[in-house]
Protein backbone atom coordinates (compact mmCIF):
# COMPACT_ATOMS: atom_id res chain seq x y z
CA UNK A 1 0.00 0.00 0.00
CA UNK A 2 1.33 3.11 -0.80
CA UNK A 3 0.00 6.70 0.08
CA UNK A 4 -2.33 8.29 -2.43
CA UNK A 5 -1.63 9.68 -5.18
CA UNK A 6 -0.52 13.15 -6.28
CA UNK A 7 -3.49 15.39 -7.57
CA UNK A 8 -1.33 15.91 -11.03
CA UNK A 9 -1.04 11.88 -11.13
CA UNK A 10 -5.07 11.65 -11.30
CA UNK A 11 -5.71 13.98 -13.29
CA UNK A 12 -2.84 12.67 -15.87
CA UNK A 13 -5.08 9.26 -15.81
CA UNK A 14 -8.12 11.60 -16.97
CA UNK A 15 -7.71 12.08 -20.42
CA UNK A 16 -6.27 8.71 -21.12
CA UNK A 17 -9.45 7.01 -19.29
CA UNK A 18 -12.15 9.03 -20.97
CA UNK A 19 -10.66 8.79 -24.69
CA UNK A 20 -10.71 4.72 -23.89
CA UNK A 21 -14.43 5.04 -23.14
CA UNK A 22 -15.21 7.31 -25.83
CA UNK A 23 -13.65 5.73 -28.73
CA UNK A 24 -15.27 2.57 -27.42
CA UNK A 25 -18.58 4.40 -26.82
CA UNK A 26 -18.83 7.07 -28.73
CA UNK A 27 -21.29 9.40 -26.18
CA UNK A 28 -18.67 11.49 -24.93
CA UNK A 29 -21.03 13.35 -22.65
CA UNK A 30 -22.41 10.29 -20.63
CA UNK A 31 -18.56 9.09 -20.74
CA UNK A 32 -17.20 12.66 -19.39
CA UNK A 33 -19.52 12.49 -16.81
CA UNK A 34 -18.83 8.44 -16.16
CA UNK A 35 -14.63 9.59 -15.42
CA UNK A 36 -15.22 12.25 -13.38
CA UNK A 37 -16.95 9.92 -10.72
CA UNK A 38 -14.63 7.41 -11.40
CA UNK A 39 -11.87 10.07 -10.79
CA UNK A 40 -13.87 11.47 -7.19
CA UNK A 41 -13.82 7.29 -5.86
CA UNK A 42 -10.63 8.02 -6.74
CA UNK A 43 -9.61 10.87 -4.52
CA UNK A 44 -12.13 9.22 -1.77
CA UNK A 45 -10.42 5.96 -1.62
CA UNK A 46 -6.91 5.62 -2.94
CA UNK A 47 -5.98 7.15 0.45
CA UNK A 48 -7.53 5.07 2.08
CA UNK A 49 -7.56 2.07 0.88
CA UNK A 50 -3.82 2.40 -1.14
CA UNK A 51 -3.50 3.22 -4.52
CA UNK A 52 -4.48 0.20 -6.81
CA UNK A 53 -1.28 -1.66 -9.06
CA UNK A 54 -2.70 -0.46 -12.31
CA UNK A 55 -4.35 2.70 -11.24
CA UNK A 56 -5.74 3.08 -14.94
CA UNK A 57 -7.17 0.26 -15.26
CA UNK A 58 -9.35 0.67 -11.94
CA UNK A 59 -10.66 4.19 -12.97
CA UNK A 60 -11.32 2.45 -16.47
CA UNK A 61 -13.17 -0.53 -14.46
CA UNK A 62 -15.00 2.07 -12.45
CA UNK A 63 -15.98 4.65 -15.22
CA UNK A 64 -17.05 1.53 -17.24
CA UNK A 65 -19.13 0.47 -14.47
CA UNK A 66 -20.71 3.90 -13.94
CA UNK A 67 -21.41 4.17 -17.50
CA UNK A 68 -23.43 0.80 -17.47
CA UNK A 69 -25.21 1.93 -14.29
CA UNK A 70 -26.46 5.15 -15.90
CA UNK A 71 -27.08 2.91 -19.20
CA UNK A 72 -29.09 0.71 -17.24
CA UNK A 73 -31.57 3.11 -15.25
CA UNK A 74 -32.14 4.45 -18.70
CA UNK A 75 -32.96 1.49 -20.22
CA UNK A 76 -35.28 0.13 -17.11
CA UNK A 77 -37.32 3.43 -17.77
CA UNK A 78 -37.81 1.99 -21.47
CA UNK A 79 -37.77 -1.54 -20.39
CA UNK A 80 -34.52 -2.53 -22.66
CA UNK A 81 -32.33 -4.76 -20.00
CA UNK A 82 -31.28 -7.26 -22.35
CA UNK A 83 -30.42 -5.39 -24.61
CA UNK A 84 -28.34 -3.01 -22.63
CA UNK A 85 -26.77 -6.03 -20.85
CA UNK A 86 -24.75 -6.94 -24.08
CA UNK A 87 -24.22 -3.27 -25.06
CA UNK A 88 -22.25 -2.80 -21.77
CA UNK A 89 -20.33 -6.25 -22.79
CA UNK A 90 -19.43 -4.81 -25.69
CA UNK A 91 -18.34 -1.10 -24.61
CA UNK A 92 -16.16 -2.27 -21.55
CA UNK A 93 -12.53 -1.82 -22.81
CA UNK A 94 -10.16 -4.51 -21.82
CA UNK A 95 -8.61 -3.18 -18.78
CA UNK A 96 -5.14 -4.45 -19.96
CA UNK A 97 -5.47 -2.55 -23.33
CA UNK A 98 -2.94 -0.25 -24.29
CA UNK A 99 -4.49 3.23 -24.40
CA UNK A 100 -4.02 5.02 -27.65
CA UNK A 101 -3.07 7.68 -25.09
CA UNK A 102 -1.59 10.61 -27.82
CA UNK A 103 -4.66 10.39 -30.83
CA UNK A 104 -6.96 10.09 -27.49
CA UNK A 105 -6.05 13.16 -25.42
CA UNK A 106 -5.97 15.43 -28.93
CA UNK A 107 -9.09 14.70 -30.10
CA UNK A 108 -9.93 15.28 -26.40
CA UNK A 109 -8.90 18.64 -26.99
CA UNK A 110 -10.18 19.43 -30.09
CA UNK A 111 -13.76 18.27 -28.68
CA UNK A 112 -13.18 20.20 -25.57
CA UNK A 113 -12.78 23.57 -27.52
CA UNK A 114 -15.05 23.10 -30.39
CA UNK A 115 -16.67 26.10 -32.31
CA UNK A 116 -19.96 25.51 -31.34
CA UNK A 117 -18.74 26.33 -27.94
CA UNK A 118 -18.12 29.96 -26.17
CA UNK A 119 -14.92 30.80 -24.97
CA UNK A 120 -15.19 30.20 -21.25
CA UNK A 121 -17.33 26.64 -22.06
CA UNK A 122 -14.24 25.45 -23.59
CA UNK A 123 -11.68 26.19 -20.98
CA UNK A 124 -14.21 24.77 -18.06
CA UNK A 125 -14.64 21.13 -20.11
CA UNK A 126 -10.94 21.33 -21.34
CA UNK A 127 -10.34 21.71 -17.61
CA UNK A 128 -12.25 18.83 -16.83
CA UNK A 129 -12.38 16.54 -19.66
CA UNK A 130 -8.36 16.83 -20.85
CA UNK A 131 -6.98 17.79 -16.94
CA UNK A 132 -9.17 15.94 -14.93
CA UNK A 133 -9.82 18.78 -12.12
CA UNK A 134 -12.93 18.33 -10.50
CA UNK A 135 -16.04 20.33 -11.27
CA UNK A 136 -15.74 22.10 -7.39
CA UNK A 137 -11.83 23.49 -8.54
CA UNK A 138 -12.76 24.63 -11.32
CA UNK A 139 -15.75 26.61 -10.21
CA UNK A 140 -13.22 27.75 -7.02
CA UNK A 141 -10.70 29.05 -10.01
CA UNK A 142 -13.38 30.82 -11.56
CA UNK A 143 -14.90 32.43 -8.40
CA UNK A 144 -18.41 30.80 -9.27
CA UNK A 145 -20.51 28.62 -7.09
CA UNK A 146 -20.00 25.06 -7.91
CA UNK A 147 -23.55 24.68 -9.38
CA UNK A 148 -23.03 27.72 -12.10
CA UNK A 149 -19.98 25.43 -13.23
CA UNK A 150 -21.46 22.12 -13.88
CA UNK A 151 -24.51 23.66 -15.00
CA UNK A 152 -21.93 25.27 -17.45
CA UNK A 153 -19.90 22.42 -18.13
CA UNK A 154 -23.19 20.39 -19.07
CA UNK A 155 -24.25 22.34 -21.07
CA UNK A 156 -21.16 22.53 -23.36
CA UNK A 157 -21.53 18.59 -23.42
CA UNK A 158 -24.95 19.16 -24.65
CA UNK A 159 -23.99 21.84 -27.15
CA UNK A 160 -21.20 18.87 -28.38
CA UNK A 161 -23.48 16.93 -28.74
CA UNK A 162 -26.24 18.68 -30.74
CA UNK A 163 -23.77 20.00 -33.22
CA UNK A 164 -23.32 16.34 -34.16
CA UNK A 165 -19.46 16.13 -33.14
CA UNK A 166 -18.21 12.50 -32.60
CA UNK A 167 -15.31 11.43 -30.59
CA UNK A 168 -12.95 11.91 -33.58
CA UNK A 169 -10.31 14.04 -34.79
CA UNK A 170 -11.23 17.40 -37.12
CA UNK A 171 -11.57 16.88 -40.51
CA UNK A 172 -8.18 17.89 -42.11
CA UNK A 173 -9.57 20.99 -43.67
CA UNK A 174 -10.36 22.56 -40.66
CA UNK A 175 -7.60 20.95 -38.55
CA UNK A 176 -5.35 24.05 -38.40
CA UNK A 177 -8.45 26.23 -37.35
CA UNK A 178 -9.43 23.82 -34.66
CA UNK A 179 -5.93 24.02 -33.26
CA UNK A 180 -5.60 27.28 -33.23
CA UNK A 181 -8.67 27.94 -30.93
CA UNK A 182 -7.31 24.60 -28.63
CA UNK A 183 -4.16 26.91 -27.80
CA UNK A 184 -6.03 30.16 -27.61
CA UNK A 185 -7.96 27.71 -24.72
CA UNK A 186 -4.71 26.73 -22.96
CA UNK A 187 -3.80 30.87 -23.36
CA UNK A 188 -7.31 31.93 -21.76
CA UNK A 189 -6.65 29.58 -19.13
CA UNK A 190 -3.21 30.25 -18.26
CA UNK A 191 -3.81 34.13 -18.19
CA UNK A 192 -6.37 33.25 -15.96
CA UNK A 193 -4.08 31.86 -13.68
CA UNK A 194 -1.11 34.41 -14.34
CA UNK A 195 -2.83 37.59 -13.73
CA UNK A 196 -4.17 36.25 -9.74
CA UNK A 197 -2.32 37.52 -7.50
CA UNK A 198 -1.95 34.61 -4.74
CA UNK A 199 -3.30 34.50 -1.45
CA UNK A 200 -6.94 34.22 -1.72
CA UNK A 201 -6.36 33.94 -5.16
CA UNK A 202 -4.52 30.86 -4.85
CA UNK A 203 -6.69 28.71 -6.72
CA UNK A 204 -7.15 30.03 -9.48
CA UNK A 205 -2.77 30.94 -9.93
CA UNK A 206 -3.14 26.99 -9.78
CA UNK A 207 -4.83 27.25 -13.51
CA UNK A 208 -1.33 28.38 -14.63
CA UNK A 209 0.55 25.55 -13.85
CA UNK A 210 -2.78 23.47 -15.14
CA UNK A 211 -1.78 25.13 -18.09
CA UNK A 212 1.45 24.61 -18.68
CA UNK A 213 1.03 21.04 -18.23
CA UNK A 214 -1.43 20.55 -20.68
CA UNK A 215 0.34 22.79 -22.98
CA UNK A 216 3.34 20.15 -22.68
CA UNK A 217 1.51 17.13 -23.15
CA UNK A 218 0.43 18.71 -26.56
CA UNK A 219 3.73 20.02 -27.39
CA UNK A 220 4.67 16.16 -26.52
CA UNK A 221 1.72 14.74 -28.99
CA UNK A 222 2.93 17.52 -31.55
CA UNK A 223 6.41 18.57 -30.95
CA UNK A 224 6.84 19.41 -34.91
CA UNK A 225 3.84 22.21 -34.82
CA UNK A 226 5.69 25.58 -34.42
CA UNK A 227 3.07 27.43 -32.97
CA UNK A 228 2.08 24.74 -30.15
CA UNK A 229 6.18 24.65 -29.19
CA UNK A 230 5.63 28.94 -29.50
CA UNK A 231 2.86 28.63 -26.78
CA UNK A 232 4.27 26.38 -24.43
CA UNK A 233 7.85 28.51 -24.72
CA UNK A 234 5.39 31.52 -24.33
CA UNK A 235 3.82 30.37 -21.20
CA UNK A 236 7.63 29.06 -19.57
CA UNK A 237 8.85 32.75 -20.28
CA UNK A 238 6.13 34.79 -18.93
CA UNK A 239 5.54 32.18 -15.85
CA UNK A 240 9.31 32.77 -14.97
CA UNK A 241 8.40 35.94 -13.59
CA UNK A 242 5.49 35.21 -11.43
CA UNK A 243 7.36 35.92 -8.19
CA UNK A 244 9.01 39.19 -9.41
CA UNK A 245 5.36 40.61 -10.41
CA UNK A 246 3.82 41.58 -7.23
CA UNK A 247 5.34 43.47 -4.41
CA UNK A 248 4.52 41.98 -0.79
CA UNK A 249 1.03 42.52 -0.54
CA UNK A 250 0.37 42.35 -3.86
CA UNK A 251 0.92 45.43 -5.41
CA UNK A 252 2.12 45.48 -9.27
CA UNK A 253 5.57 45.60 -10.52
CA UNK A 254 5.86 46.73 -13.65
CA UNK A 255 8.47 44.80 -16.02
CA UNK A 256 11.00 47.67 -16.02
CA UNK A 257 11.00 47.85 -12.59
CA UNK A 258 11.21 43.80 -11.57
CA UNK A 259 13.79 42.54 -9.59
CA UNK A 260 15.50 40.45 -12.60
CA UNK A 261 16.88 37.71 -9.97
CA UNK A 262 13.89 36.81 -9.06
CA UNK A 263 12.83 35.60 -12.08
CA UNK A 264 13.12 31.62 -12.54
CA UNK A 265 16.18 31.18 -14.55
CA UNK A 266 14.90 27.02 -15.15
CA UNK A 267 12.06 28.43 -16.96
CA UNK A 268 13.57 30.82 -18.46
CA UNK A 269 16.27 28.60 -20.08
CA UNK A 270 13.66 26.24 -21.18
CA UNK A 271 11.93 29.06 -22.37
CA UNK A 272 14.43 30.07 -24.25
CA UNK A 273 15.83 27.04 -26.28
CA UNK A 274 12.54 26.01 -26.84
CA UNK A 275 11.32 28.97 -29.06
CA UNK A 276 15.30 29.96 -30.24
CA UNK A 277 14.84 26.07 -31.99
CA UNK A 278 11.13 26.94 -33.35
CA UNK A 279 12.19 29.92 -35.11
CA UNK A 280 14.95 27.63 -36.58
CA UNK A 281 12.13 25.20 -38.60
CA UNK A 282 8.54 26.40 -38.02
CA UNK A 283 7.42 29.49 -40.34
CA UNK A 284 7.00 32.31 -37.40
CA UNK A 285 3.08 32.67 -36.24
CA UNK A 286 1.72 35.22 -33.07
CA UNK A 287 2.55 32.63 -30.14
CA UNK A 288 6.09 32.09 -31.48
CA UNK A 289 6.56 35.96 -31.99
CA UNK A 290 5.40 36.92 -28.60
CA UNK A 291 7.28 34.10 -27.22
CA UNK A 292 10.50 35.54 -29.26
CA UNK A 293 9.77 39.56 -27.37
CA UNK A 294 9.27 37.41 -23.95
CA UNK A 295 12.70 35.93 -24.65
CA UNK A 296 14.62 39.17 -25.77
CA UNK A 297 13.51 40.54 -22.21
CA UNK A 298 14.19 37.72 -20.33
CA UNK A 299 17.91 37.99 -22.02
CA UNK A 300 18.35 41.44 -21.10
CA UNK A 301 20.09 41.41 -17.50
CA UNK A 302 18.45 44.98 -16.59
CA UNK A 303 15.39 46.62 -18.05
CA UNK A 304 18.36 49.50 -19.66
CA UNK A 305 20.00 46.75 -21.91
CA UNK A 306 16.75 45.87 -23.31
CA UNK A 307 17.11 45.40 -27.08
CA UNK A 308 13.70 47.26 -27.93
CA UNK A 309 14.77 47.86 -31.72
CA UNK A 310 14.74 44.17 -31.93
CA UNK A 311 11.18 44.12 -29.82
CA UNK A 312 9.87 46.82 -31.95
CA UNK A 313 10.89 44.42 -35.18
CA UNK A 314 9.23 41.23 -33.53
CA UNK A 315 5.77 43.64 -33.10
CA UNK A 316 5.70 45.04 -36.51
CA UNK A 317 5.84 41.16 -37.65
CA UNK A 318 3.33 40.18 -35.32
CA UNK A 319 1.00 43.35 -36.04
CA UNK A 320 1.64 42.38 -40.04
CA UNK A 321 0.65 38.89 -39.08
CA UNK A 322 -2.14 39.33 -36.96
CA UNK A 323 -3.26 42.49 -36.76
CA UNK A 324 -4.72 43.49 -33.12
CA UNK A 325 -5.26 46.73 -31.23
CA UNK A 326 -3.55 45.05 -28.11
CA UNK A 327 -0.73 44.48 -30.11
CA UNK A 328 -1.16 48.05 -31.90
CA UNK A 329 -0.97 49.19 -28.06
CA UNK A 330 2.52 47.46 -27.02
CA UNK A 331 4.10 48.02 -30.51
CA UNK A 332 3.22 51.97 -29.25
CA UNK A 333 5.01 51.18 -26.33
CA UNK A 334 8.41 49.28 -28.05
CA UNK A 335 8.13 52.28 -30.82
CA UNK A 336 8.41 55.01 -28.08
CA UNK A 337 11.05 53.30 -26.78
CA UNK A 338 13.74 52.84 -30.15
CA UNK A 339 12.35 56.44 -31.30
CA UNK A 340 11.23 58.25 -28.25
CA UNK A 341 7.64 59.17 -27.04
CA UNK A 342 6.30 61.02 -29.51
CA UNK A 343 6.49 58.20 -31.99
CA UNK A 344 4.67 56.12 -29.99
CA UNK A 345 1.81 58.55 -29.37
CA UNK A 346 1.39 58.64 -32.66
CA UNK A 347 0.73 54.54 -33.64
CA UNK A 348 -2.29 55.53 -30.59
CA UNK A 349 -4.10 57.80 -32.31
CA UNK A 350 -5.94 55.20 -34.44
CA UNK A 351 -6.76 53.41 -31.23
CA UNK A 352 -8.41 56.05 -29.61
CA UNK A 353 -11.17 55.98 -32.83
CA UNK A 354 -11.05 52.44 -33.00
CA UNK A 355 -14.25 51.21 -30.58
CA UNK A 356 -12.71 47.86 -29.59
CA UNK A 357 -10.32 50.35 -28.06
CA UNK A 358 -11.33 53.33 -27.13
CA UNK A 359 -12.25 53.21 -23.88
CA UNK A 360 -9.69 50.46 -22.86
CA UNK A 361 -8.09 51.21 -19.92
CA UNK A 362 -4.76 49.76 -21.13
CA UNK A 363 -4.78 52.75 -24.17
CA UNK A 364 -5.46 55.60 -21.35
CA UNK A 365 -2.50 53.48 -19.19
CA UNK A 366 0.03 53.47 -22.25
CA UNK A 367 -1.19 57.26 -23.29
CA UNK A 368 -0.25 57.66 -19.82
CA UNK A 369 3.12 56.07 -19.69
CA UNK A 370 4.32 57.78 -23.12
CA UNK A 371 2.84 61.06 -22.07
CA UNK A 372 4.67 60.82 -18.66
CA UNK A 373 8.41 59.76 -20.73
CA UNK A 374 7.47 63.24 -22.91
CA UNK A 375 7.45 65.03 -19.83
CA UNK A 376 3.75 66.67 -19.78
CA UNK A 377 3.17 65.61 -16.22
CA UNK A 378 -0.37 67.06 -15.84
CA UNK A 379 -1.55 65.07 -19.72
CA UNK A 380 0.19 61.96 -17.85
CA UNK A 381 -1.76 62.17 -14.45
CA UNK A 382 -4.75 63.21 -16.20
CA UNK A 383 -4.77 60.02 -18.56
CA UNK A 384 -3.50 57.67 -15.52
CA UNK A 385 -6.38 59.04 -13.55
CA UNK A 386 -8.88 58.03 -16.71
CA UNK A 387 -7.29 54.34 -16.88
CA UNK A 388 -7.89 54.10 -13.12
CA UNK A 389 -11.70 54.28 -13.62
CA UNK A 390 -12.03 52.18 -16.49
CA UNK A 391 -9.87 49.16 -15.13
CA UNK A 392 -12.17 46.56 -13.52
CA UNK A 393 -8.77 45.06 -11.76
CA UNK A 394 -8.65 46.10 -8.28
CA UNK A 395 -4.38 45.95 -8.40
CA UNK A 396 -4.08 47.76 -11.92
CA UNK A 397 -6.46 50.56 -10.24
CA UNK A 398 -4.52 50.58 -7.20
CA UNK A 399 -1.34 50.83 -9.35
CA UNK A 400 -3.24 53.49 -11.78
CA UNK A 401 -4.21 55.85 -8.72
CA UNK A 402 -0.73 55.52 -7.49
CA UNK A 403 0.58 57.31 -10.51
CA UNK A 404 -2.03 59.65 -11.37
CA UNK A 405 -1.23 60.86 -7.14
CA UNK A 406 2.64 60.70 -8.22
CA UNK A 407 4.18 63.91 -8.02
CA UNK A 408 1.02 65.64 -6.57
CA UNK A 409 1.82 65.43 -3.02
CA UNK B 1 -16.63 39.20 -17.15
CA UNK B 2 -18.53 39.75 -13.76
CA UNK B 3 -21.57 41.98 -13.21
CA UNK B 4 -23.41 42.82 -10.42
CA UNK B 5 -26.69 44.10 -11.88
CA UNK B 6 -28.36 46.24 -9.12
CA UNK B 7 -32.19 46.53 -8.72
CA UNK B 8 -33.99 49.81 -8.01
CA UNK B 9 -37.33 50.21 -7.29
CA UNK B 10 -40.12 52.54 -5.39
CA UNK B 11 -40.94 51.08 -1.99
CA UNK B 12 -44.52 49.35 -1.74
CA UNK B 13 -44.83 49.31 -5.48
CA UNK B 14 -45.62 45.83 -5.13
CA UNK B 15 -48.43 46.57 -3.19
CA UNK B 16 -50.42 48.53 -5.71
CA UNK B 17 -50.60 45.60 -8.15
CA UNK B 18 -53.38 43.38 -8.65
CA UNK B 19 -52.71 39.39 -6.96
CA UNK B 20 -52.57 38.31 -10.69
CA UNK B 21 -49.99 41.05 -11.92
CA UNK B 22 -47.78 40.20 -8.55
CA UNK B 23 -48.07 36.62 -9.35
CA UNK B 24 -47.00 37.18 -13.02
CA UNK B 25 -43.84 39.38 -12.02
CA UNK B 26 -42.58 36.99 -9.62
CA UNK B 27 -43.24 34.07 -12.32
CA UNK B 28 -40.90 36.12 -14.68
CA UNK B 29 -38.24 36.55 -11.91
CA UNK B 30 -38.50 33.19 -11.45
CA UNK B 31 -38.23 32.35 -15.41
CA UNK B 32 -34.94 34.80 -15.31
CA UNK B 33 -33.37 32.97 -12.33
CA UNK B 34 -33.66 29.69 -13.99
CA UNK B 35 -32.48 30.43 -17.53
CA UNK B 36 -29.07 32.36 -15.84
CA UNK B 37 -29.14 28.92 -13.89
CA UNK B 38 -29.26 26.40 -16.70
CA UNK B 39 -27.07 28.66 -18.85
CA UNK B 40 -24.32 28.81 -16.18
CA UNK B 41 -24.02 32.44 -15.74
CA UNK B 42 -25.44 33.02 -12.17
CA UNK B 43 -23.29 33.76 -9.55
CA UNK B 44 -25.61 34.89 -7.04
CA UNK B 45 -28.03 37.30 -5.67
CA UNK B 46 -29.71 38.45 -3.00
CA UNK B 47 -33.09 40.52 -1.72
CA UNK B 48 -32.93 43.53 0.54
CA UNK B 49 -35.74 43.90 3.26
CA UNK B 50 -37.99 46.59 2.88
CA UNK B 51 -36.05 50.22 3.87
CA UNK B 52 -38.00 51.03 7.06
CA UNK B 53 -35.69 48.41 8.34
CA UNK B 54 -32.60 50.35 7.58
CA UNK B 55 -29.85 51.55 9.88
CA UNK B 56 -27.46 53.84 8.32
CA UNK B 57 -23.90 54.49 10.60
CA UNK B 58 -22.49 57.79 10.01
CA UNK B 59 -19.80 59.49 11.96
CA UNK B 60 -20.96 61.95 14.44
CA UNK B 61 -18.83 64.14 16.72
CA UNK B 62 -15.73 61.56 15.49
CA UNK B 63 -17.50 58.65 16.20
CA UNK B 64 -19.48 56.11 14.71
CA UNK B 65 -23.28 56.73 15.19
CA UNK B 66 -26.54 54.24 14.06
CA UNK B 67 -29.58 56.11 13.10
CA UNK B 68 -33.11 54.25 12.03
CA UNK B 69 -33.65 54.92 8.47
CA UNK B 70 -31.50 54.92 4.94
CA UNK B 71 -28.71 57.13 4.51
CA UNK B 72 -30.69 58.86 1.63
CA UNK B 73 -34.25 59.29 1.18
CA UNK B 74 -35.32 59.04 -2.28
CA UNK B 75 -38.29 57.76 -4.14
CA UNK B 76 -36.34 54.40 -5.65
CA UNK B 77 -34.13 52.64 -3.03
CA UNK B 78 -31.38 49.83 -3.89
CA UNK B 79 -33.52 47.02 -3.76
CA UNK B 80 -31.53 43.99 -5.00
CA UNK B 81 -29.31 42.45 -6.66
CA UNK B 82 -28.22 39.42 -9.19
CA UNK B 83 -24.68 38.71 -10.21
CA UNK B 84 -23.63 36.95 -13.06
CA UNK B 85 -20.78 35.76 -14.91
CA UNK B 86 -21.19 36.50 -18.85
CA UNK B 87 -19.74 36.91 -22.33
CA UNK B 88 -20.34 40.25 -22.88
CA UNK B 89 -20.97 43.32 -21.38
CA UNK B 90 -24.40 43.25 -23.43
CA UNK B 91 -25.36 40.41 -22.09
CA UNK B 92 -25.53 41.45 -18.82
CA UNK B 93 -27.57 44.62 -20.01
CA UNK B 94 -30.38 42.17 -21.80
CA UNK B 95 -30.52 40.19 -18.43
CA UNK B 96 -31.12 43.47 -16.93
CA UNK B 97 -33.59 45.15 -19.47
CA UNK B 98 -35.92 41.87 -19.00
CA UNK B 99 -35.68 42.15 -15.17
CA UNK B 100 -39.52 43.20 -14.45
CA UNK B 101 -39.08 46.25 -12.15
CA UNK B 102 -37.90 48.13 -15.05
CA UNK B 103 -41.49 48.50 -16.34
CA UNK B 104 -42.98 49.17 -13.21
CA UNK B 105 -40.87 52.82 -12.90
CA UNK B 106 -37.94 51.34 -11.35
CA UNK B 107 -34.16 51.01 -12.83
CA UNK B 108 -31.52 48.60 -13.31
CA UNK B 109 -27.59 49.36 -12.77
CA UNK B 110 -25.64 47.32 -15.16
CA UNK B 111 -21.67 47.44 -13.10
CA UNK B 112 -18.50 45.58 -13.68
CA UNK B 113 -17.39 43.67 -10.75
CA UNK B 114 -13.57 44.17 -9.46
CA UNK B 115 -11.43 41.12 -9.56
CA UNK B 116 -8.24 40.67 -7.97
CA UNK B 117 -6.22 39.80 -10.88
CA UNK B 118 -4.34 42.66 -12.40
CA UNK B 119 -1.84 42.52 -15.56
CA UNK B 120 1.47 44.37 -14.50
CA UNK B 121 1.86 47.52 -17.26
Amino acid sequence: MSTGPSPEDLRALAPRVLGALARRHGQFDACEDAVQEALLAAATQWPAEGVPANSYGWLLTVATRRLTDQWRSESARRDREAAVAAEAERLAPAVDERPADADDTLTLLFLCCHPALTPSSQIALTLRAVGGLTTAEIARAFLVPEATMAQRISRAKQRIKASGARFEPPPPAERDRRLAAVLHALYLVFNEGYTASGGAELHRAELTAEALRLTRDLHRLLPGDGEVTGLLALMLLTDARRAARTAPGGALVPLAEQDRGRWDRAAIDEGLALIADALTWSPPGPYQLQAAIAAVHAEAPDAAATDWPQILALYRLLAHLAPNPMVTLNQAVAAAMVHGPQAGLDLLRPLEEDERTAGHHRLAAVRAHLLERAGDHAAARAAYREAARRTTSLPERRYLEAKASEGTR
Amino acid sequence: MKYMLLIYNRPGFLEELTEDERTALFGEVDAIMRELTESGELVGGQALADPAQTRTVRLRDGLPAVTDGPFLESREVFAGYIAVDCETPERAAEIAARWPDVRFGGAMEVRPIMDDAGTEM
